[in-house]
């Protein structure tokens, strides 16, 4: 075999592993980890995995079962969870060169130049290296196509004979393993395409695999034709080791009570605004066009409201006084008093680089001078903790709109305030 | 119109003139041919930064070593914990700072305090090292 060969590495329950790094008490007890604003099980310890808590399962069904088998309970843990992700990756580039950071918790790995050696060895001390370093326990799945990678990758964390590393290059190894996986765990396969499948009899992995590339490229599209060729171990999606330049930059949040008055909406979209300005200054870019929009629960009872309005800046900006003016200008257009809102959202869109800013002809703003302003404002805010400095309309830092994170354990690595105890008593 | 290619610029050593912050305009200073990078604390204090993590000391049982309470403790989970080794380890589920010593009983979790007394662990297995302490970082206040 000559071809590519990808390797598929991540993180066991990633976000309760990342809490147990610095509680070595949460070992072997049951933990979840909740989605923004405390609203259901994210991630899941195999100890709570075993109590019958399934993914996106809503904390308020939960409750009782919480209390009655100590679950310990958190709330998403972002800065922490960022910083974990960033040291596996550092550790797995210290072994693999060509690392491609597919998500917070999952690195594809170009293996390619390895052939010489053991893979599933590699994997192994891979493995090993990422869970010393970092305390994070992972699976690995090596294969010649990414989507095999994938599969592999899930075969190892499902079942325990593989011991964490999955190797399908072997296509004896693929014609034993296909047929006991459900299609719908093959990448790229969601419900959609899992039910059109099923209605002709393609249940499995291997039933994909032998479907006709034409036929899975009119019944799912072109990445339907892909995911064949990939499941034949033919690879058709290479290593993406670019990060791709940001189309559209998107604050959007849920609120943790719903609002009813301009005041506190006003308050959240200055304050999503704010967040997308300092996400476009740390990423060098600026914006030409922005969009708001607020709509009302599409679940709770009463009227339903929802409705988007955009606007374009006179030169493209990251100037957080800038962006705040126009999203509350719009936001201002969409209000209507009488609904419970529950979410808003600031979308910025028409991105450029921060290096092709134009020299001013419209405005008299010194642009140079305002730039500076941000840089020091957001080195403030690095300092002295988010929003320490930040503009009057945003509001109180505590404002009931905010979101809830009342189970928050401490950002452990990345404030002095909140580095873990040793103890020594 | 016709344009003709002279010269490739990819060809040209790209020199630009840096003109970076004020050039002083009496004599060079003697000092410009010796410009090196300033010294860095990261460097003398991580070897290994993915696995380098930052914890706070609480007590005073390890402070015959130098460790004293309040320190900031540089902890590489990288490095091999030997006999001698300064570690945080888990002790009834909390991270503890002792020295770790290795003897034919077995491993012994030892502090650095009259006051305290030297654990036995029965085993390696049931020995939790969460990372070699590699400084302790005094602040004099």
């Amino acid at each position: 075999m000559n071809g590519e060969i990808f390797g598929l590495i991540d993180g066991n329950n990633f976000y309760c592993s990342c809490e147990r790094v610095f509680r070595p008490d949460l070992e072997g007890v049951p933990v979840i980890v909740l989605s923004n604003n405390d609203g259901c099980a994210v991630s899941r310890s195999n100890e709570a995995k075993a109590l019958g808590i399934k993914m996106g399962d809503p904390e308020f069904k939960l409750r009782e079962l919480i209390k009655r088998e100590n679950v310990r309970v958190f709330s998403s843990n972002y800065a922490l969870y960022g910083d974990i992700s960033r040291r596996v990756v550092e550790t797995l580039t210290s072994m693999v060169p060509a690392v491609e950071t597919y998500s917070i918790d999952e690195s594809f790995l170009n293996l390619t130049e390895f052939r010489s050696r053991d893979l599933v060895e590699m994997g192994r001390e891979l493995r090993e290296r990422v869970l010393t370093w970092t305390g994070i326990p992972t699976c690995v799945g090596i294969a010649p196509t990414k989507t095999l990678a994938k599969l592999g990758n899930f075969l190892a964390k499902k079942r325990p004979q593989f011991c964490g590393v999955c190797d399908l290059r072997a296509a004896t190894a693929r014609a034993e393993l296909l047929p006991s996986v459900p299609v719908e765990e093959v990448w790229g396969i969601g419900a959609a395409s899992t039910a059109k499948l099923q209605k002709l009899g393609v249940a499995t992995a291997a039933d994909l695999a032998a479907l006709e590339p034409e036929q899975a490229r009119s019944l799912l599209t072109v990445t339907g034709g892909r995911v064949v060729y990939e499941l034949r171990g033919i690879s058709c999606l290479a290593l993406d080791l670019l990060e791709p330049t940001r189309k559209g930059i998107a604050v959007t949040r849920s609120f943790g009570n719903p609002i009813f008055t301009w005041q506190s909406m006003s308050e959240a979209i200055a304050s999503y605004a704010t967040r997308a300005a300092e996400k476009m200054r740390r990423h060098k870019v600026e914006a030409a066009h922005l969009l708001v929009f607020i709509h009302t629960s599409p679940f709770a009872e009463g009227p339903r409201y929802s409705n988007s309005v955009s606007g374009r800046f006179m030169e493209a900006t990251n100037d957080t006084a800038e962006v705040v003016g126009l999203a509350l200008r719009l936001g201002a257009r969409l209000w209507r008093d009488g609904y419970r809102y529950a979410k808003a959202g600031v979308v910025m869109t028409e991105l450029l680089p921060e290096t092709m800013r134009q020299p001013s002809l419209w405005s008299d703003l010194d642009r140079e001078k305002r730039a500076k302003l941000w840089r020091v404002v957001d080195s403030l805010n690095a300092d002295l903790g988010r929003d320490s400095v930040r503009l009057l309309s945003a509001g109180p830092t505590a404002a009931p709109w905010k979101l809830r994170a009342s189970h928050r354990s401490p950002r452990w690595t990345t404030r002095w305030d909140e580095l873990p105890k040793a103890c020594a008593k | 119109m016709r344009l003709q290619i002279l010269e490739r610029a990819a060809d040209w050593p790209l020199v630009l003139p840096l003109f970076e912050g004020r050039i002083p305009a009496g004599f060079p200073s003697p000092a410009e041919d010796y410009a090196e990078v300033p010294l860095d604390l990261n460097e003398f204090l991580v070897q290994n930064k993915a696995a380098t993590f930052l914890m706070r000391v609480d007590g005073d049982s390890m402070k015959d070593a130098g460790i004293l309470d309040g320190d900031l403790l540089v902890v590489d989970r990288a490095a091999k914990p030997g006999s001698g080794s300064v570690v945080v380890v888990a002790v009834n589920g909390e991270y503890t700072v002792k020295r770790l010593r290795r003897t034919a009983e077995g491993v012994w979790l030892d502090p650095a305090n009259a006051r305290f007394q030297p654990m036995r662990v029965a085993t390696d297995e049931e020995l939790h090292i969460f990372g070699v302490v590699k400084h302790a970082i005094h602040t004099l206040r």
